[in-house]
């Protein structure tokens, strides 16, 4: 029953005097309500900002924590008011929800936090007007997505056991990984490169022959070309068959778009090894050495740019599909009109409908190539609305194709930069890490040498906040519990692959420490560490 | 023929007029647009003193019960959808709309299609605060549909029909097709008097005062607010 209906409940039940002449039956005891008093004000104080409501309003969802008696855990006696220490601006959806029965969700609102006060006033979000449901879901599956993608990050951690085979399937799909895999990336690019460019360079001409045309450059230096490109092939066909081998899943690897590219991109050479030069499958043979273009696509893998424009026109389908069609229909309606319209004059080039097609696609894109041009009037003005027309039927579709685009495109370059400062954001939270545990043992030197410290050390000590002495005392404790000490571990391989010279850096440090701890006084010797940069030095306890 | 020229004429009219729309760019329909404002009429009671006055409520009473009636109606008046909409709340089993519906009628005493605060509050100052004689007219002026003073078998029987909608389909034990009859016939055998087939008020208030159920159960309601 929706909670502004309540209200009207006292009408119903008196309409209910309609049953009673019409009763059989004598009617049930009406319940009593026992100590009915007035409608009282509420005050709920969020972080300061007030809010006031009935308390019936409150009641109409006892099962929510302002609706039950949960809320008397948050009552404050001096100020006979409700205090609740969250965010004021979200409360008032939620108070909002109490006075009309409606749950809205404001679009300014980090999804998170606001899924975060609605589960701690015990309301579920599934109950989000239908006004404001859709945003909230598409936030909510945006969220989801992006923790994916981190979790595919993850995911990329080195596992430590991984077999031969994981490892090279691993290098293939990610050259980051290691050096080796980053060598094999870089040169199967240069080589496909080199194919590509050889089987242009093929056809220039190259230089004539003395009292014979000019032969292009293929024919000319037939076995250095052919070298080139056995050379190539050899290089594909091997990183095909490597890569066959380290698919988890080679049934679906071969059925896989980038497999049957290189497929295609390495059968037509051994098609011609195998077959003869003979005089009728020649032709054939020339045709197949067009296939030899799809190494192109090879670099997709090289490129990001390139596999976002083909989930781009993978993901329009349906939009290409319009513009084919509605092209197709336009062709043909004005290719039909010029042609009748173009009946009458003598030598003219519309000479069957088909003839016409090629005018109207030249029309209709704009290119007016001028091999086909309208003689009479009436054709004439038919190819200008037909010129006209056809900007409009191009135009349509293709906002949005490029707000696809535009939307993958800006989604992958997020995501690059998510994974970039996740890591700058890991490496800030282990420098944290490292800094209260130092923090700790600090506090502990200090403690110890408390008896040979000035009062000033002393007051230095107590400086530090009341939570971090009780946190410090906690971790002393568990120290004596289990009869070990703390100690710190450094990321010394993060340091070493970052930047070498640190390294150098700290291990001459390492040695000044040791020196100075066995000569001088602790004073000196926390005064160094303090001044020393965040990360501590591992310390050898006795 | 003179249909067709003048349906002709009618045609071209029409042609002419949207192609003056192509022209100057007002294609859509927007005079649909200035209709729609008018229909939005806000309503406001009459004062407090005046309304404490004409009912048997005291202020407090009427400021809940407003307060009630405007979040759900902001404009002020109910109509008919509203008020079956809401009242069918009340009843999820079953069909609570014919019922809603005579209830309508009932409340709204100046039959202008919409219940205003003071309608409201008027009917509900009868039903919960008024006399015996008072309630049971009320009652008698929601069973005669038709208005005309008599209640007839007919009406009857919509009414029960009405009531046994709102139980629904699944009660136990199962509705059976002729039970709405069977308690019409036992209604008219209690209060129709003088067997000319219709119940005049009079008789239905005398019957009523001399049923004790009944009385008993008038009384049910008195402590609603």
């Amino acid at each position: 029953m929706a909670a502004g209906v309540a209200a009207w409940l006292p009408f119903a039940r008196a309409a209910a005097i309609g049953w009673m002449p019409v009763a059989n039956l004598p009617m049930p005891v009406a319940p009593t309500e026992k100590n009915k008093k007035q409608d009282e004000l509420i005050v709920l104080n969020v972080s300061g900002r007030r809010f006031q409501t009935w308390k019936n309003t409150l009641d109409r969802y006892p099962d929510t924590l302002l609706g039950s008696s949960e809320k008397e855990f948050f009552y404050n006696e001096e100020t006979k008011e409700y205090f609740f220490d969250r965010d004021p601006d979200v409360f008032r959806s939620v108070l909002n929800f109490y006075r009309t029965g409606k749950l809205h969700y404001p679009r300014y609102e980090c999804i998170l936090s606001y899924d975060e006060e609605l589960a701690f006033f015990g309301i579920v979000p599934e109950i989000i007007g239908d006004c404001c449901y859709e945003e909230y879901k598409d936030r909510k599956r945006e969220n989801a997505e992006r923790l994916m993608d981190d979790q595919e990050d993850n995911k990329d951690s080195k596992l430590p056991n991984m077999t031969f085979r994981e490892t090279m399937w691993r290098a293939f799909e990610n050259p980051q990984t290691s050096t080796m895999a980053l060598v094999f990336y870089y040169v199967t690019g240069f080589f496909i490169a080199v194919s590509v460019m050889t089987n242009v360079v093929e056809t220039v001409p190259c230089g004539s022959v003395p009292n014979q045309k000019e032969v292009p450059c293929g024919e000319r230096y037939t076995v250095a070309f052919f070298c080139m490109d056995t050379a190539c092939v050899m290089i594909f066909t091997v990183e095909y068959l490597m890569r066959l081998y380290a698919a988890p899943n080679r049934y679906r690897f071969m059925r896989s778009v980038m497999s049957i590219i290189d497929v295609v991109a390495i059968l037509p050479y051994y098609i011609g090894l195998v077959m003869t030069d003979n005089e009728d499958v020649s032709g054939a043979f020339v045709t197949l050495r067009v296939f030899r273009v799809f190494r192109i696509f090879k670099f997709s893998r090289h490129s990001q740019g390139l596999r976002i424009l083909g989930y781009t026109l993978k993901s329009c389908a349906s939009e290409l599909g319009f513009l084919l069609f509605s092209l197709t229909m336009a062709i043909i309606i004005f290719a039909t009109v010029m042609f009748y319209a173009e009946k009458g004059s003598s030598s003219s080039k519309f000479t069957s409908i088909p003839a016409s097609f090629w005018y109207t696609i030249v029309t209709m894109t704009t290119l007016g190539y001028g091999d086909m041009v309208p003689k009479t009037i009436a054709g004439k003005i038919f190819g200008s609305i037909c010129s006209l027309s056809g900007v409009l039927v191009i135009a349509l579709p293709v906002p949005v194709i490029v707000s696809n685009f535009s939307r993958i495109y800006h989604q992958n370059q997020r995501a690059d930069k998510r994974r970039a400062q996740k890591k700058a954001r890991l490496a800030r939270i282990r420098l944290t890490k490292t800094e209260s545990s130092s923090a700790f043992l600090h506090s502990k030197r200090n403690g110890l040498f408390n008896e040979s410290s000035t009062k000033e050390e002393q007051h230095l000590g107590k400086s530090s906040s009341l939570l971090e002495s009780q946190h410090h005392h906690l971790l002393h404790c568990l120290e004596k519990t289990t009869v070990r000490d703390l100690k710190i571990v450094i990321h010394v391989l993060a340091i070493v692959v970052q930047a070498p010279s640190l390294f150098f850096f700290f291990a001459v440090v390492v040695l000044q420490i040791n020196t100075i701890r066995l000569c001088s006084s602790p004073f000196i010797l926390t005064r160094v560490c303090n001044k020393l940069s965040h990360l501590d030095i591992r310390m050898t306890q006795g | 023929m003179a249909g067709c020229t003048r349906r002709c004429k009618q045609g071209l009219i029409k042609f002419a007029l949207t192609l003056h729309k192509l022209l100057t760019g007002t294609l859509s329909k927007d005079n649909a647009d200035d209709d729609f404002e008018m229909t939005v009429v806000c309503h406001r009671p009459e004062g407090l003193d005046k309304l404490e006055a004409q009912t048997n409520f005291n202020k407090r009473e009427l400021q809940v019960l407003y307060r009630g009636f405007k979040n759900e109606c902001p404009s002020g008046a109910v109509n008919e959808d509203t008020f079956k909409q809401i009242y069918s709340q009340f009843f999820p089993h079953g069909d609570a709309s014919t019922y809603a519906h005579y209830l309508f009628n009932a409340f709204d005493t100046g039959h202008t299609g919409s219940i205003k605060f003071e309608d409201f509050v008027t009917a509900l100052s009868i039903l919960l605060r008024g006399s015996v004689t008072e309630k049971l007219q009320w009652t008698f002026n929601l069973y005669d549909i038709n208005r005309d003073g008599y209640i007839n078998k007919e009406e009857m029987m919509d009414i029960v029909r009405a009531i046994y909608d709102m139980m629904g389909k699944f009660t136990y034990p199962v509705l059976k097709t002729d039970a709405p009859k069977q308690h019409v016939d036992a209604f008219f055998q209690k209060m129709d008097k003088n067997r000319d087939g219709v119940v005049t008020l009079d008789e239905f208030i005398l019957s009523c005062q001399e049923d004790e159920n009944i009385m008993r159960s008038l009384q049910l309601f008195e402590n609603v607010i």
